[in-house]
């Protein structure tokens, strides 16, 4: 475009840009082809997918057959499918013990992990390592460490005398729901804990110090200052720490794949039983559409998590 | 959305630092008395350390104790061995299509996360940089898609990879993966590149580079530290997922780490425990290995996703 083109025998005038030359820097343009792998992925992969699943859950369909188009049927037999409701209560209570449990420990965690003490940086990578390691793989291990016969915790209890049998962990429905929560929130807690870590850290300690001079106690110093400090990205990690403990799939699968008598079978584990296992593609489809409202709802929240953020650093909406 | 503040997190420091100051003085903790400090501190976090590590001990021990002794729990004590066995990994190794499917799992990662970050570096450069029209509407668009879960995608997902024809091969994860991973680097990416100054690239824009060149010459030496915290946790990310491999693929060989082991060396044999955790553990070692190096990056990829 800086070109000038001298005209012969008129005076100089500025070339016009060429249709092509105009349409490489505009940004609308450029912005589509830069946009166009990331949208391809996330259209064919994500958006098309979803609205697949919702048409899927109207629909008869099974593995290796086309479906028909049944309306609202299967959320009728969804409806009144004992089964079902189970696994909507067990994934509440599921995602509600362990949210909170896992929120509780890893804010306390953040706090010991902020104070001064030798070896700081090698405690808080280690602590970290539940979160890398491979879910599966970490459950498998719970696994056997819940075993029925060989349990190291019934070991130990029979060897300290508490117990005289062998607690049979994952066999039972209310210690298996109590086994996987457990597990859930040994993985959770770590992600938890060095966020909320991360949030401590742009606490300026004078804070402390003048509350102190003020003769605020370690309770109060917490309720007025770091708790209020830390709201938006409490808000922010617990609603990320609820959407995926409610739809958790891997956990449970590897430790009881939704047993003893479907007492730990979550909505996720229970689709891909209906849908993969059984065939019932149209069955499944519902159960995961089932799941869409809840999400939605940890959405708003994490929505006006955020909000609220803004409002509190008294900025305005830029 | 997008145009949140960035919060001053300074996350190196999250390692090691208490406070923002850093200044390793003792602040107020001079307060407190030696037996107060142990009470409070020390014995609450040694408890929680421990609870958080043993699971890997155990799996560790179990992986090298012979046989004879996992089960009798009377005669040998079950938290050590003076016996250690390799048995266990020899049978994975060599017995086993095991290095087959970590073979499967690193190439599906890489594969999957190298397509995710150039499509994320992309888009997020053009919606930082190039700011066309409805650009904040994209990037909220893509922290939506961030929290559409894995397992609310995958009946639909398994119609439309049979579909295509990617059923039971390693391409179906390749292409199904970065759903989980662009939204992620992407937002992640932005973070980063908001913080390079816009100066830089209008003095290259007006000496004539293009857009293409000012990414590629400019903003990517600039934002390398946030490249590989993207490329790790992609990569953790891959390593990790169960659901899609569950699903789409069929054939022993074909499987990944997490899928195999779930699958095939869960049999009535009383005494698979062992050669159970040696797999479980040789599965997660690439990945501590990989996170001990990275520390940093690690977390700035974690606590990056939840500051933006």
């Amino acid at each position: 475009m800086a070109d000038i083109a001298v005209a012969p025998r008129a005076k100089p005038q500025l070339r016009e840009a060429t249709a092509w030359e105009q349409l490489r820097h505009n940004r609308n343009w450029l912005g589509f082809w830069f946009m166009l792998p990331a949208m391809g992925f996330l259209i064919f992969f994500l958006a098309y997918p979803l609205g697949l699943g919702i048409w899927l859950s109207f629909t008869d369909t099974r593995i290796g057959r086309v479906g028909h188009f049944i309306a609202t049927e299967n959320y009728e037999w969804l409806w009144d499918d004992s089964i079902f409701w189970l696994s909507v209560f067990n994934t509440l209570l599921y995602t509600f013990v362990a949210s909170a449990l896992k929120f509780a420990i890893g804010l306390y965690l953040a706090l010991l992990l902020n104070e001064n003490m030798p070896f700081k940086a090698m405690l808080r990578a280690m602590v970290l390592i539940p979160f890398i390691v491979p879910t599966v793989l970490s459950a498998l291990a719970f696994w056997w460490i819940f075993d029925s016969q060989f349990s190291i915790i019934s070991w130990s209890l029979k060897h300290l005398g508490l117990i005289s049998q062998n607690i049979n962990f994952l066999g039972d429905t209310t210690w298996a729901r109590i086994c996987v929560i457990f597990a859930n929130i040994w993985r959770g807690v770590p992600f938890v804990a060095i966020t909320l870590l991360a949030g401590l850290q742009t606490v300026s300690p004078s804070l402390y110090e003048a509350a102190t001079l003020d003769g605020a106690s370690s309770w109060q110093r917490f309720r007025y200052i770091t708790y209020p400090l830390l709201t938006p990205i409490i808000a922010v990690v617990m609603t990320f720490s609820v959407l995926f403990t409610f739809t958790d799939f891997q956990l449970i699968w590897a430790m009881t794949r939704g047993g003893p008598v479907n007492a730990t079978h979550l909505m996720a584990t229970l689709s891909y039983q209906r849908a993969i296992i059984a065939g019932q593609l149209g069955e499944g489809a519902a159960i995961s559409s089932a799941m869409i409202p809840f999400l939605l709802a940890a959405i708003m929240i994490s929505w006006f998590g955020l909000q609220r953020r803004k409002w509190q650093q008294g900025e305005s909406n830029d | 959305m997008t145009d949140l503040p960035t919060r001053s997190i300074d996350l190196k420091a999250v390692l090691t630092a208490s406070s923002p100051t850093a200044d390793h003085s003792e602040g107020m903790s001079y307060l407190q008395s030696v037996p107060r400090r142990i009470v409070t501190l020390y014995l609450p976090l040694t408890i929680i350390v421990v609870i958080l590590l043993f699971p890997f001990y155990w799996m560790a021990l179990t992986s090298v104790k012979p046989d004879e002794q996992l089960l009798d729990m009377e005669t040998y004590s079950p938290f050590w061995t003076w016996s250690p066995t390799f048995k266990h990994f020899h049978k994975l190794l060599f017995e086993s299509y095991y290095p087959h499917w970590l073979w499967n799992t690193m190439y599906v990662a890489v594969c999957a996360t190298v397509l995710s970050i150039i499509a994320s570096v992309l888009a997020a450069y053009a919606i930082v940089r190039l700011r066309y029209k409805g650009a904040n509407l994209v990037g909220g668009l893509i922290f939506l898609a961030y929290l559409v879960p894995p397992s609310i995608l995958f009946i639909p997902l398994a119609t439309v990879v049979f579909q295509y024809g990617l059923f039971d091969s390693p391409m179906a994860l390749i292409l199904t993966y970065p759903t989980i991973l662009i939204p992620f680097s992407t937002w992640l990416l932005m973070g980063y590149f908001k913080t390079i100054p816009f100066e830089l690239e209008e003095c290259a824009l007006i000496d004539g580079a293009s857009r293409w060149q000012i990414l590629i010459k400019i903003v990517l030496p600039l934002a390398i530290p946030g490249l590989i915290s993207a490329f790790i946790f992609c990569f953790t990310l891959c390593w990790n997922e169960f659901i899609y491999a569950l699903t789409f693929l069929q054939s022993t060989s074909n499987k990944t780490v997490p899928v195999a082991i779930v699958n095939e060396f869960v049999d009535g044999d009383i005494y698979r425990w062992g050669s159970l955790m040696a797999g479980a553990l040789a599965g997660s070692l690439p990945l501590v290995i990989l996170y001990a190096f990275f520390v940093e990056h690690y977390v700035s990829a974690m606590t990056g996703a939840v500051k933006e």
